[in-house]
C-alpha cells in the first residue's frame, strides 16, 4: 500500500511539473492552480507514505536511505509550497517539481522500498534533531534552486540575451527575496534541530561531541548561511554576488549529506 | 473598379458571410482616415444595409487601421460584395476611383478566416497587438446590443473572440514588448517585479522619454521626478504626468535615490558618468539601478555598464530586444494559424449542420411541389376515383417522400467526413437546381 502511496505521489510531482512548465511557457491562473493542487496532493500522498513506513519502524523514517530521502523531498515539497504561497509566485515551480521528479527517480533507482528495520529507540527529541535537520537541507536545496534561476536571469540581462524562458522567470527581486526566505526557513530549522541534538546528546551521555566531523560541518553551514544573510543585505554583495555565494553554500551542505554522512562521521550515520 | 476577390463567391450557400474593407495594408493613412465609421455612422450603416436587402446581418468594424463591413448576403440576388462595396463609397462621398484596388472582398470561410486573423493579431500593423481584440468586441457588443447580428454573425465573431484569447494565451504572438519604450519598462520589471512602489527619474524630456513615463505611470509607478536643463519643460511634463520636477544643477545630488533612470537628453554626450553611477549605488548601500539611456549620442558614459548591480540599456540595445521580440512573434505565426484552423474548422462544422437541415427542407419542399403538380395533373384526368381514394393517394406519396429523404437526411447531418458532407450538400443543391430556385 505504501509503496503506492509513494508511487502515485511521484505521478502527481510528475503531472504537476508538466503543468508548471505549460504554466511557465503560457501563463494561464486554472493552469497555475492546477499546478499547485496537484503539488499538494503528492506532497499529501508521500505524507501517508511516510506515515506507513514510520508505523513500520515506530520512528521518523530517516534511519534508511529510502525514508531519509523521502522525508528530505517530502520537505522539499511543503517548503516551496510555502514560499509560493507567501510570494504569490509560481513560475519558479516548474524548477522546484522538476529538482522533486529527479530526486524521486534517484531514490527509486539508488533506494528501493523495502520494510526498513526498526532503528533503536531515541525518543522525540532525536526525532525532532533529525527531522528539523532534513527540513534545513531541503530548505537550503530551494535556495540553490532560487540562487541559480537568479544567476541565469542576471547573466541574461547583462548579455542581452533574452529568449523566451527569459520573460517568464520571476524578477530579480523576486528571487532574491524567495532565496532568502528559503534560507530563513533553513536557519531557523537548523539552528532548532542542533539545539535539540544537543539536549539529546547531552541527556544521554552528559556532555557533547563537538569533535565530530558532522557537528563541525553542520556549524560550518550554519556560520555560511548567517553570513549570506548578513553580505546579501551588504552595498558590495548584494545581488549576483550573494546569489554565487549561496549556491556554493548549498555544495557545502550537500558535501554534509552525502560524503560526512556516508563516510566521515560515526556518530550520526543512519544508513 | 479592380477589387481583390476570392472565390465562393456565387457557391449559393444558405449559409454565407461576406466580407469587404480596406486596412493598412491596402490603403494609405490619409485614405484611411476618410473611410472611418464612428460608432453612431456604424449603427447607422448596418441598419442601412439591411434596410435595403443587402445585408440580413451586418457588422461594422473600424479602427484606425482598418474599415470592413461584415455581413450576412440578403435576398436581393446579384452580387453582395459589389453591394456593399457601393454603399462602403456612396456612405464616405469617396470617388470610385479613389478606392481601385484599395479595397479587399472575401466570401463565406476566407472572410471567416480573415476575421479571425483580425482577431489574433495577425493582420495587425504591429504583429500580436492587444488593442485589436478589444475594438473588435466592442464593435461586435454594439451591433449586437443595436440588433444588427444574428445567428450567423454571432458565431463567428464570439468564435474570433475566441480565437483571439486563445492566440494570446497559448502562442507568443502578443508577448513580448514590441516598442522601445515599453521594452525598457517591461526590462526594469525584470529586475524589480512590480513597479508600484519603486521610483524613476527622468532626465531631459525626450519624446521617447514622455512614452517610458506613460508605460512607468500605467504600471503604477510609486514616484517620478523629472529633471531638464529648462527647467520650464521639465514642469510642464511632470506636470502632465503626475510628476515633480527637479533643478538641473540637483541632478547630481538626487541620482542615488531612483531605481529607475531614463535619460533622453538631446544633443549632448554623456550627462551621467561612470563615477555619478558609481556614487549614485553607494548612495542606494548597493540596491540595483535600472538605466535606460535613449540619448543620442549616448547620454550614460559606456564604461557604467561595467558597474556592478547596473543594468544599462541604450537605444541600439533596446532597439535589438524589440528585434528579437519581433522575429519571436513571428515564428509563432505558424502556431497561431493553427488555432485559427481548428477554428474555423468548428465554424465548417456548425454551417455544415445546419446546411444540411436546410437541404434536406429544400428538397422536402421541392418534391412536395412535384407531387402536388403531379396528382393534380394525373389525378384530373381520372373521374372514377373517389375522395377517400384520392386522399389514400396523397398520404401515400407523402409518406413516399419522407422514406426516400430519410437516408440522405441522416447520412447528410451524421456522415463520415465534412468535406464530403459539403460536397454531398453541394451536390445535391445542383442536382436540384435549388440555388437557382433561391435566386
Amino acid at each position: 500500500m505504501a509503496h503506492h502511496l509513494g508511487s502515485l505521489s511521484v505521478a502527481l510531482y510528475g503531472i504537476s511539473l508538466l503543468c508548471y512548465a505549460r504554466n511557465l511557457y503560457s501563463p494561464h491562473l486554472c493552469l497555475g492552480r492546477l499546478a499547485s493542487g496537484l503539488l499538494a496532493g503528492g506532497i499529501l500522498l508521500q505524507y501517508f507514505d511516510l506515515l506507513e513506513r514510520s508505523r513500520w519502524t515506530h520512528s521518523v523514517p530517516y534511519n534508511d536511505l529510502h525514508g531519509s530521502m523521502s522525508l528530505f523531498a517530502w520537505l522539499l515539497g511543503i517548503t516551496y509550497l510555502g514560499l509560493e504561497i507567501f510570494h504569490r509566485q509560481r513560475s519558479v515551480g516548474a524548477f522546484v517539481t522538476l529538482l522533486l521528479v529527479v530526486w524521486m527517480a534517484l531514490l527509486g533507482l539508488l533506494a528501493p522500498p523495502e520494510v526498513p528495520t526498526p532503528p533503536p529507540a531515541r525518543g522525540v527529541l532525536f526525532a525532532l534533531h533529525v527531522t528539523l535537520n532534513t527540513w534545513a537541507y531541503a530548505a537550503f536545496a530551494l535556495s540553490f534552486v532560487l540562487s541559480l534561476i537568479y544567476l541565469v536571469q542576471d547573466r541574461l540581462l547583462r548579455s542581452r540575451r533574452l529568449g523566451s524562458p527569459f520573460w517568464r522567470f520571476p524578477a530579480l527581486d523576486v528571487l532574491d527575496r524567495m532565496a532568502r526566505s528559503s534560507v530563513y526557513v533553513g536557519l531557523g530549522a537548523l539552528i532548532l534541530g542542533v539545539v535539540m541534538g544537543l539536549i539529546w546528546q547531552h541527556r544521554l551521555s552528559g556532555g557533547y561531541s563537538w569533535s565530530d566531523p558532522k557537528v563541525i560541518v553542520t556549524l560550518a553551514i550554519l556560520a555560511a548561511y548567517v553570513a549570506y544573510l548578513w553580505l546579501s543585505r551588504s552595498a558590495t554583495w548584494r545581488g549576483a554576488r550573494a546569489a554565487l555565494f549561496c549556491a556554493v553554500n548549498f555544495v557545502v551542505v550537500l558535501f554534509s549529506y552525502t560524503v560526512v554522512n556516508l563516510y566521515f562521521t560515526k556518530f550520526h550515520r543512519f544508513f | 473598379m479592380r477589387t481583390q476577390t476570392k472565390l465562393s463567391e456565387q457557391s449559393g450557400n444558405r449559409v454565407q458571410v461576406a466580407l469587404i474593407g480596406c486596412n493598412h495594408n491596402t490603403a494609405p493613412l490619409e485614405l484611411r482616415e476618410r473611410v472611418v465609421f464612428t460608432s453612431e455612422q456604424a449603427m447607422y450603416a448596418a441598419d442601412e444595409l439591411r434596410k435595403r436587402g443587402i445585408l440580413e446581418e451586418a457588422v461594422v468594424l473600424s479602427t484606425c487601421n482598418r474599415s470592413e463591413l461584415y455581413g450576412v448576403p440578403g435576398e436581393t440576388g446579384g452580387s453582395t460584395a459589389e453591394a456593399m462595396e457601393n454603399y462602403f463609397i456612396s456612405f464616405h462621398k469617396i470617388p470610385p476611383k479613389e478606392l481601385d484596388g484599395r479595397l479587399y472582398r472575401w466570401m463565406g470561410t476566407d472572410a471567416v478566416r480573415h476575421l479571425f486573423r483580425v482577431a489574433a493579431g495577425l493582420d495587425s500593423m504591429l504583429l500580436g497587438e492587444a488593442e485589436i481584440l478589444g475594438q473588435l468586441r466592442g464593435a461586435y457588443s454594439q451591433a449586437l446590443d443595436h440588433g444588427s447580428t444574428g445567428p450567423v454573425l454571432n458565431r463567428i465573431f464570439q468564435g474570433a473572440i475566441e480565437v483571439g484569447k486563445r492566440v494570446r494565451a497559448e502562442t507568443e504572438v502578443g508577448a513580448r514588448p514590441m516598442s522601445v519604450a515599453l521594452a525598457g519598462v517591461k526590462l526594469a520589471e525584470r529586475v524589480f517585479g512590480n513597479l508600484k512602489g519603486h521610483s524613476a527619474l527622468i532626465v531631459g524630456a525626450g519624446a521617447v522619454a514622455e512614452q517610458v513615463v506613460e508605460h512607468l505611470r500605467n504600471r503604477g509607478i510609486g514616484s517620478l521626478r523629472v529633471v531638464n536643463r529648462s527647467y520650464e519643460h521639465a514642469a510642464e511634463l511632470a506636470r502632465k504626468m503626475g510628476g515633480d520636477a527637479v533643478e538641473w544643477e540637483s541632478l547630481d545630488a538626487i541620482v542615488g535615490v531612483p531605481d529607475i533612470l531614463v535619460a533622453s537628453v538631446g544633443g549632448t554626450g554623456a550627462v551621467l558618468t561612470r563615477e555619478m553611477l558609481d556614487r549614485a549605488i553607494a548612495a542606494r548601500h548597493g540596491r540595483p539601478v535600472f538605466v535606460v539611456d535613449l540619448g543620442v549620442p549616448r547620454n550614460v558614459a559606456a564604461d557604467a555598464a561595467g558597474l556592478y548591480n547596473l543594468y544599462l540599456y541604450n537605444i541600439e540595445d533596446l532597439g535589438e530586444v524589440v528585434e528579437q521580440n519581433r522575429k519571436a512573434r513571428e515564428s509563432e505565426i505558424p502556431r497561431a494559424e493553427a488555432l485559427i484552423s481548428e477554428h474555423l474548422a468548428k465554424f465548417e462544422a456548425w454551417r455544415t449542420a445546419l446546411e444540411a437541415a436546410s437541404i434536406v427542407d429544400d428538397l422536402r419542399d421541392h418534391f412536395q411541389k412535384h407531387r402536388e403538380m403531379v396528382i393534380r395533373e394525373k389525378l384530373g384526368e381520372l373521374k372514377d376515383v373517389s375522395p377517400e381514394e384520392r386522399a389514400r393517394i396523397a398520404h401515400i406519396t407523402e409518406e413516399l417522400i419522407e422514406r426516400v429523404l430519410a437516408r440522405p437526411s441522416q447520412r447528410l447531418q451524421h456522415g463520415r467526413g465534412l468535406r464530403g458532407r459539403l460536397a454531398g450538400i453541394e451536390a445535391l443543391r445542383h442536382l436540384f437546381g435549388l440555388e437557382e430556385k433561391k435566386d
